[in-house]
């Protein structure tokens, strides 16, 4: 990973290529399901490449990811993702479970560790377990948990986030909640702005 | 060094005497810089130039210039970015034009093969997907092309894809790329995607609306930027 930063540091090398990144997502568990929130702004460099950017990957009809660090490592990996999903449905004749394929991306990107991939993701899914978020990041990171903000504005999203988290929300106050968060982040972050989608995934998939 | 020099000179005959003298002038220059100086392959140049795609409801126009510079050189006047393939899909790269040159020769490849093993030709969208996944496939030594295509799509809607230089890509009405793209992008959201314009302003262009809007786009940027310039394409 260090050849392209030794490449472009040299002084008569052309304008160095930045990768589209930066970003606030969010996703947390409650009572009725998994919220996920994003913004959809992507920035290379100081230039603003993108405003209306699709931050949640649809792996297929019930598990979600999200794409936070470098868009073209997320979009990629997610993508292969989901056909290794399906590849498990065909051969296993059931629907792979969310710990599997937040297991399935973690492995892979291990694989890469040290090489320069940039993803904070979170995988959002409801299987036999009820649901599940998990947070995969390119250094191997893989945690189950209940709350999570990824990207540059994660810290500005917390904030809001933490302050309003009830597991007993209800499935409005729930999706205000996102919202809210990730209006306050794209507020006082420079990399985070565009607009704000919010996805709710339920028992039956995602809406 | 210059004791060495001197040796060389003390040893020597006529001959070596010049080689002496060179060394020794060349010791003084490093002399004034004496941090070790790393040399390495330079793999990458940018031959500036400016892309865009502008897609209306059943049309879509695919623009470039092609002026080829290098540093504060033009090399030529004449150099095609656009790629055609297949007849509802255009290519344009704008960067390094050999990255441009072997990136267009593989899809072309690429895109044969696939009409040869599934017995028909490649959607835009298929296209766009197989760009990316290319790109990708050198994302730790990426080609230095910033890409736009441009084409219809199987319902005759016009469809822009946009990309990163390591395929991050997405659909869009209007996108352009290239060393003109900080210039031209504000234009095409303003007079394209009636960004900040007042709701009526709004509709849909038609053909030539759109071409003339491009061709004085392209006008503007090639005013203000230098790698930008000479015939659009």
């Amino acid at each position: 990973s260090t050849f392209l930063k030794d490449v472009f540091s040299e002084s008569k090398a052309p304008p160095a290529i930045e990768f589209a990144k930066g970003t606030t997502t969010l996703g947390f568990v409650f009572k009725h399901g998994i919220v996920i929130a994003v913004d959809s702004r992507a920035s290379m460099g100081q230039y603003i490449s993108s405003s209306s950017v699709k931050k949640v990957i649809e792996i297929n009809p019930y598990l979600l990811g999200t794409m936070a660090g470098g868009a073209a490592d997320c979009q990629f990996w997610e993508r292969s993702l989901g056909m290794q999903c399906r590849l498990h449905e065909l051969r296993n004749k059931e629907r792979i479970s969310v710990a599997a394929a937040s297991k399935l991306l973690a492995n892979i990107v291990y694989g890469y560790k040290g090489m320069g991939l940039s993803m904070g993701t979170m995988i959002a899914g409801w299987d036999k377990k009820g649901p599940g978020l998990y947070y995969v990041d390119s250094d191997g990171t893989r945690i189950k948990g209940d709350v999570f903000s990824v990207g540059s504005g994660s810290t500005y999203a917390y904030g809001v986030l933490d302050s309003g988290y009830k597991y007993d929300l209800e499935v409005d106050e729930a999706l205000e909640l996102g919202r809210r968060s990730i209006w306050h982040a794209t507020h006082r972050d420079a990399y985070s702005g565009g607009t704000i989608n919010v996805y709710h995934v339920k028992v039956d998939g995602w809406v | 060094e210059i004791t060495a020099g001197l040796r060389c000179i003390a040893l020597s005959d006529q001959k070596k005497i010049y080689g002496c003298f060179g060394a020794m002038a060349a010791v003084c220059d490093t002399q004034a810089s004496s941090k070790p100086i790393q040399h390495r392959f330079q793999p990458y140049a940018n031959n500036g130039g400016t892309v865009l795609g502008v897609a209306g409801k059943d049309y879509c126009i695919v623009a470039a210039d092609t002026r080829m510079s290098s540093g504060y050189n033009i090399l030529t006047r004449d150099s095609s970015k656009l790629l055609e393939l297949i007849d509802k899909c255009v290519l344009a790269s704008a960067g390094m034009q050999a990255d441009r040159t072997t990136l267009h020769k593989v899809l072309r490849w690429r895109l044969q093969k696939y009409e040869q093993q599934h017995g028909k030709s490649l959607s835009t969208g298929g296209f766009a997907q197989m760009l990316a996944n290319m790109l990708y496939g050198r994302r730790f030594f990426p080609y230095y092309t910033f890409n736009v295509v441009g084409g219809l799509d199987e319902e005759g809607v016009g469809a822009v894809y946009a990309y990163d230089a390591i395929g991050s890509y997405e659909r869009y009405k209007f996108g352009c790329a290239g060393s003109g793209n900080a210039l031209i992008q504000p234009m095409l959201d303003n007079q394209v995607g009636f960004n900040n314009q007042p709701a009526t302003a709004s509709h849909d262009l038609s053909v030539d609306e759109a071409v003339q809007l491009v061709r004085d786009v392209f006008s503007s940027a090639a005013e203000r930027d230098i790698y930008t310039g000479d015939t659009l394409q």
